[in-house]
């Protein structure tokens, strides 16, 4: 599967890593729903480190979308949280009237 | 549902909204090509104004640095001359000033990694938009309209999500660029009016007048001498009979001409 790091670009992740990854995923989304900070960074930590050792990045002139997509590594709980409540995606960079 | 499934279906809900305004799909591509340049255009921006952060940091914990130093030479000398009480004030200055080092040394690396990873991301996007466009003309001139609509929801899917990541990127290096500049202006300033001292809760003026009362007399008549020898190129040579005069208010009673003319 195509997984995007925001920020940091998309990634081939297949495999155990995958396995690992939706395990993180589900990690994550219990911390974001509890508001849990420690466990929320330690999820998303995990999940950037396992995708930048475990994954391929994906040509740089490939244009596909990803089918998972993982916050900024650096992205806080609220951040995250306001992303997943309204949607936002700031600039409207998608550029359409 | 997981937090990455949300996120990449929320990217590409945005894709599809805006594909279904657009009538003509070959118009699409021209539109989002023409966005895709400005995007290009915006990130290389971005990536220079965080670069300028950048050094501008760099340059406040240089001059921050030299403070410290100062401080730390300050605590020698005050304690060559047997004044633990002024070393110490010393010290803790230093301390203030360090404190205020290692936050900016912080925010410094915060800038490197930034600027990396931007500078990535204006690579990463510069190649898709150059990969977008010959598919666009591929599309264009190979496939029927019902066809090409396939291939191009895939091509503005694909690039709108790039664009997407690279939009939130940006916007948040400008944010934490705005958040930069409105604490490297104070500092600047503080360094500036030599209030730094007071700032970090110092009576590092005291300290400084202190030591150069105990061990700076001599040097200060050995400056007044030099000062008077040089008045005394355009002044009459009377100033440099009185080499040794204990009290520094000669200073103010020296000729005003002297150093504003030429």
């Amino acid at each position: 599967m195509i997984v995007r790091i925001l920020g940091e670009g998309q990634f081939q992740v297949d495999g155990d890593a995958a396995t690992k990854l939706a395990a993180l995923d589900s990690e994550l989304d219990a911390a974001v729903q509890a508001s849990e900070e420690a466990a929320f960074r330690a999820a998303l930590d995990a999940s950037v480190r396992l995708i930048r050792e475990s994954g391929t990045r994906v040509p740089d002139d490939a244009i596909v979308t990803a089918d998972f997509i993982l916050p900024f590594s650096d992205a806080t709980l609220a951040e995250v949280r306001q992303l997943l409540t309204d949607g936002n995606i700031s600039g409207d960079s998608v550029g359409l009237p | 549902m997981s937090v990455m499934k949300r996120v990449s279906l929320i990217f590409r809900a945005k894709a599809n909204k805006a594909l279904d305004r657009m009538e003509d799909p070959r118009e699409t591509l021209d539109y989002s090509y023409q966005q895709q340049v400005e995007m290009l255009t915006r990130v290389r921006r971005g990536v220079a104004d965080v670069a300028t952060s950048r050094k501008r940091v760099e340059l406040q914990m240089n001059q921050l640095q030299k403070e410290v130093d100062r401080r730390e030479g300050q605590a020698r000398d005050a304690l060559g001359k047997g004044r633990e009480d002024l070393a110490r004030a010393a010290l803790q200055n230093k301390s203030s000033l360090q404190g205020q080092l290692n936050d900016l040394q912080g925010q410094y690396s915060a800038l490197q990694e930034q600027e990396e990873k931007l500078t990535m991301a204006s690579q990463r996007l510069q190649a898709r938009v150059d990969a977008f466009r010959t598919r666009k003309e591929t599309i264009k001139a190979t496939y029927t309209a019902a066809e090409a609509q396939t291939r191009i929801n895939e091509a503005f899917s694909g690039i709108s999500e790039e664009m997407g990541d690279i939009g939130l990127a940006i916007q948040r290096a400008e944010d934490k660029t705005a958040q930069m500049q409105a604490r490297a202006g104070a500092i600047d300033e503080l360094l500036a009016s030599g209030a730094l001292e007071d700032h970090v809760g110092g009576n590092q003026d005291n300290i400084q007048a202190e030591l150069d009362r105990i061990g700076a007399g001599s040097d200060i008549d050995a400056e007044l001498a030099q000062m008077k020898g040089e008045l005394s190129a355009s002044a009459p040579r009377q100033l440099e009979a009185n080499p040794n005069g204990d009290s520094p208010a000669p200073v103010d009673d020296q000729p005003p001409q002297a150093g504003d003319g030429s």
